[in-house]
């Protein structure tokens, strides 16, 4: 990797999965160093960071957020704990409950299965960035009319998952709902309303 | 009619109504702040070390380098050397530190040693030869006994043969003849003999007395019908969302602030208080939303009791500890595993003669309840006789509806067995022998054809085993239900002040099933005002006392409550404003905004003018449940329930496909028809969740849980749960019955009913929940005949 490569973050950012294959590969072990350095490894350079903090930019709904975390800090956690931006919740944290989901450039992703630096360059969107004020968005106020919520933990990461996918599929069919909003849970039981909720919001713009 | 009576429908503007819930907005925009969110400066956050072996005593904890790491603020030993370890995953230390990462860290460098000691995690059916248990009766023992309904001789006999090895205080005493326990039996638990539970048998089995009625031998002899089989429900989890957890910051020497996901925000302090020897009234417990408790969320816990000692040896910084998802899978609650093997009988025409079943299932160590068999129906004779297991793994937690989920699975998977057996339509058998369900006969009469209607049973319905070609076949399954769900004691504080404004303060909680929707409904309803006109204040322990949400007691105690505050309000507000009106008080009403004479609404004041008669000071009134000064009781105890089930059965794959659900629900005064209906068609949802994909699966091996996650422990997704509808039972005959709690019967049918649709659709019974594509192929290639489990 050239140094002008450091002005991409997205390819800066960590050990990407092929750059590991290749150091996992080969069994070079890490240097324990702080903060960011390179490594040769099968001849080309490998950047790796940590295990200490480095500092992180994020661009999270349209501002810029800077804070020193360590690499292994997950996407989620710097969103929660750093940033104070709650909207997205950790439940089962590995991928498998969408409680977190977010959007990321434009497409839906679990919070919770990427890593902070791996995030910057990227423009995120959470539910927080989804309101201004007081004012809800249609699939929101669809939501509160559909009662398609009960304890409300799983709903911040249906509501952005609805959203998105009410953007894909503006009118979607019952087949289409039962597959584009499978990859969230909710204990409660809320989906009869959650499915009222995707047939009734066209585009996300509420139609009754 | 008292003015306390909940008003006609043609004068309840809200009341009965259909309203979206007041937090909606809060939650739906991602601004309300649950327990996880909490997050202030300077919050350190804990972790804890857990035990990885199901059985084992401490023999050392080292702590000597988590101390010395970078970030850590606190260490603690929770289980001191020498304790004794009964489940996986139990708490041994915990670390606070400046973040999460540095916590962990610390905590993987704590050194424990460990004796390892056998343990035991089967619920698999008793051996033959367990020796009925002679050893004193624990608490959880005798509450089995009263909750089951034993009759008080047979308690009173088995507390003299077998001693207690608990000490009853006279609050539990005050408590348990409160909740319905006969004075002779409390007598019973005064003189009853205290035996060490030490002295008790070590055997993980503890088998019941056999309680007998009638006489079954001879009724099962001249029957006409016997059919025979064998149900029951595996061990699940709560698996709330937002997992146990708490926060705790000292304010002062002996003060406290506590955050904490609980359902019973009202009840907390004393507990955290007691082992700290501070004054209770000195910790403030706060809680705005919680994310799912279903039965499991209480007191702090010992993970909550770690964040008060963390906090203490931080200097008093708030210290959060949540649970991970692994560990609360598997140490933070889980519902007994309930099984049985019945035989049941009836005469030739139906009509039940005799009941026989040896049931067991675990709920940790304690054992785990028996469940209430037969379920609903009193069957003239019987016999039966329970087997508690004792496990190890983490303690069984109320699970909505404690033991009847487990009952219906068994008892109404027995009388559908027994409807095939005699060629019968189980709706048919079931309504012919509705008088043995007492005093509720009539709701579920009505209740069954409400729900065949929306079911199109009589079109639908074949007899066993689908005759048509194809590997898909498909059925309909029945079930009943009931609960009890009187009111809980509760507090409020109700407000007015001069500029129009109304603040109730309530020391409760809303779990998400609508409590501050149903509070706001009331107090608008009875002061005729717009429900925006209400600030509604929960989550505080510093608010007048309201009970925990358990066994759903909360609508009924917060309505009623609500209520009488609410009617006094008005009532001292009539007096206030009378003379400008030219009437007496009594001729007044609140209606529209306005405050008017009955007689003429001509001479009337907005809401606002009548509040400025008050002058400059507010005016607060005290609401109370139950009040027997202001009387009549505005709750009530005893619920029905009918579900009924359409399945498709793969008998290739075993993939089980609920294609719709109906329920038929009363719960008295119903005071919002969308928050009611959300709770009936949540709980069948939960329900089809745990019928055909929950289990706790634990390792005979390692003892611990396989699954202790949410990819292989997998809760029903939007794909699963085919079309529902409810119908919820209104007006005459519900309505002046008071308001009831809703949150656990509908809960209770859906494993029932969905497992008799599958014998229905595929001819054999499946035993067991959940309906597993590998159980029910294991059961076609049987034929049904379960000789061992």
């Amino acid at each position: 990797m050239k140094d002008d490569d450091a002005r991409k973050p997205e390819l800066t950012a960590g050990v990407t999965r092929r750059d590991f294959m290749k150091i996992s590969g080969i069994g070079v072990a890490v240097p324990m160093l702080v903060g960011p350095t390179v490594i040769q490894v099968a001849g080309e350079e490998v950047p790796v960071h940590g295990p200490g903090k480095v500092p992180v930019q994020l661009s999270v709904n349209g501002k810029q957020l800077q804070a020193q975390l360590e690499p292994r800090v997950t996407l989620l956690d710097a969103l929660r704990d750093t940033f104070n931006l709650t909207g997205a919740k950790r439940v089962c944290d590995r991928g498998a409950c969408g409680a977190c989901t977010i959007l990321m450039d434009g497409k839906i992703v679990y919070a919770c299965s990427i890593l902070a630096i791996d995030a910057q360059g990227a423009k995120i969107t959470t539910i927080e960035g989804m309101t201004e004020g007081e004012a809800l968005t249609p699939v929101m106020q669809s939501f509160v009319d559909h009662d398609a919520q009960q304890c409300g933990f799983c709903t911040p990461g249906f509501i952005v998952a609805t959203t998105h996918f009410l953007e894909q599929h503006p009118h979607p069919t019952a087949d289409d709902i039962r597959r584009g909003l499978s990859g969230n849970y909710c204990r409660c039981g809320t989906y009869d309303g959650i499915r009222a909720v995707a047939l009734a919001t066209v585009g996300g713009v509420r139609t009754s | 009619m008292s003015e306390y009576s909940w008003p006609d429908p043609a004068t309840r503007p809200l009341l009965g109504k259909r309203i979206s819930r007041v937090d909606g907005p809060v939650k739906a925009s991602g601004r309300a702040k649950y327990t996880y969110d909490y997050n202030p400066d300077g919050l350190l956050a804990g972790k804890i070390l857990r035990c990885p072996y199901a059985h084992a005593k401490i023999i050392s904890v080292d702590t000597s380098a988590a101390e010395k790491m970078p970030g850590v603020k606190a260490v603690r030993i929770i289980q001191q050397p020498g304790t004794e370890i009964f489940w996986a995953g139990d708490e041994v230390a915990a670390v606070a530190a400046l973040d999460e990462g540095a916590a962990e860290d610390a905590i993987r460098t704590i050194k424990v040693q460990y004796e390892v000691l056998p343990h035991f995690v089967s619920d698999a059916e008793p051996p033959k030869d367990v020796a009925l248990n002679t050893g004193p009766l624990t608490q959880d023992d005798f509450e089995d006994l009263e909750d089951n309904q034993v009759p008080d001789e047979q308690v009173i006999a088995t507390i003299k043969k077998n001693g207690i090895s608990f000490k009853p205080s006279d609050k539990y005493l005050k408590a348990m003849q409160e909740s319905g326990t006969s004075a002779s039996v409390i007598q019973a638990l005064r003189d009853a003999k205290f035996v060490e539970a030490a002295t008790a048998s070590k055997s993980p089995y503890k088998k019941t007395a056999v309680q007998k009625q009638g006489d079954p031998d001879k009724a099962f002899a001249g029957a006409a019908a016997v059919s025979e089989g064998l149900y029951g429900a595996s061990c699940i989890t709560h698996c709330c969302l937002e997992t146990h957890g708490m926060a705790s910051e000292w304010t002062g020497e002996k003060e406290m602030v506590v955050h904490i996901s609980t359902q019973n925000v009202s009840g907390v302090a004393p507990q955290v208080a007691e082992p700290l020897g501070i004054p209770a009234g000195n910790i403030q417990v706060l809680e705005q939303y919680v994310g799912g408790g279903f039965g499991s969320k209480w007191g702090p816990d010992r993970w909550g009791m770690a964040t008060v000692h963390l906090s203490k040896a931080a200097g008093g910084k708030p210290v959060k500890i949540m649970l991970e998802r692994a560990a609360d899978q598997e140490v933070a609650g889980m519902r007994p595993s309930g099984y049985g093997r019945v035989k049941i009988a009836a005469d030739k025409d139906g009509n039940f003669l005799a009941w026989h079943s040896s049931s067991w299932g675990t709920g940790g160590m304690g054992g785990g309840g028996t469940p209430p068999l037969p379920y609903i129906f009193d069957i003239p004779n019987q016999h039966k006789q329970n087997v508690a297991i004792a496990t190890n793994q983490g303690s069984a937690r109320a699970w909505r509806a404690p033991t009847h989920p487990q009952a219906a699975v068994i008892t109404m998977g027995a009388i559908e067995d027994l409807a095939a057996k005699m060629n019968m339509d189980p709706v048919e058998l079931i309504t012919r022998n509705l008088a043995l369900t007492g005093k509720r006969a009539d709701t579920y009469r009505d209740e069954l054809r409400v729900a065949a209607e929306l079911m199109e049973w009589k079109k639908n319905w074949h007899p066993r085993g689908e005759k048509t070609p194809g590997p898909v076949k498909r059925g309909l399954g029945v079930s009943l239900h009931t609960w009890g769900g009187r009111g809980h004691n509760s507090d409020c504080d109700l407000t007015i002040y001069p500029d129009g404004t109304v603040e109730i303060k309530m020391g409760t909680q809303d779990l998400g099933t609508g409590c501050r929707t149903v509070i706001t409904i009331v107090a608008a309803d009875t002061l005729g005002i717009p429900m925006e006109n209400i600030k509604l204040l929960i989550g505080n322990n510093r608010y007048p006392v309201s009970g925990g949400s358990g066994g759903s007691t909360t609508t009924g105690g917060v309505s009623s409550s609500t209520r009488r505050a609410a009617v006094d309000a008005r009532s001292q507000l009539f007096a206030r404003v009378a003379p400008t009106l030219k009437a007496q008080p009594e001729e007044l009403e609140a209606v529209n905004g306005t405050i008017r004479v009955k007689s003429d609404p001509s001479r009337s004041l907005s809401w606002k003018e009548a509040c400025l008669k008050l002058g400059a000071m507010p005016m607060t009134v005290h609401g109370k449940n139950p009040d027997k000064e202001k009387p009549p009781d505005l709750t009530n105890s005893g619920v029905g329930g009918v579900q009924m089930a359409d399945v498709s059965v793969d008998t290739e794959t075993g993939i089980v496909r609920v294609n719709k659900m109906v329920a038929a629900q009363d719960c008295g005064l119903v005071i919002d028809v969308k928050t009611a209906e959300s709770q009936v068609l949540g709980a069948m949802i939960m329900g089809i969740s745990y019928a055909l994909y929950e289990e706790k699966i634990l390792d005979p091996v390692t003892g611990r849980m396989l699954n202790p996650n949410m990819e292989f422990y997998r809760l029903a997704g939007i794909a699963d749960i085919g079309e529902l509808k409810v119908h919820m039972m209104t007006g005459k005959g519900y309505d002046e019955r008071g308001v009831i709690g809703l949150a656990e019967p509908p809960v209770v049918s859906p494993g029932a009913a969905i497992s008799n649709a599958v014998a229905n659709a595929i001819g054999v019974r499946v035993p067991f929940l959940p309906l597993t594509p590998a159980r029910v192929l294991e059961a076609l290639e049987q034929g049904g005949a379960h000789a061992s489990v």
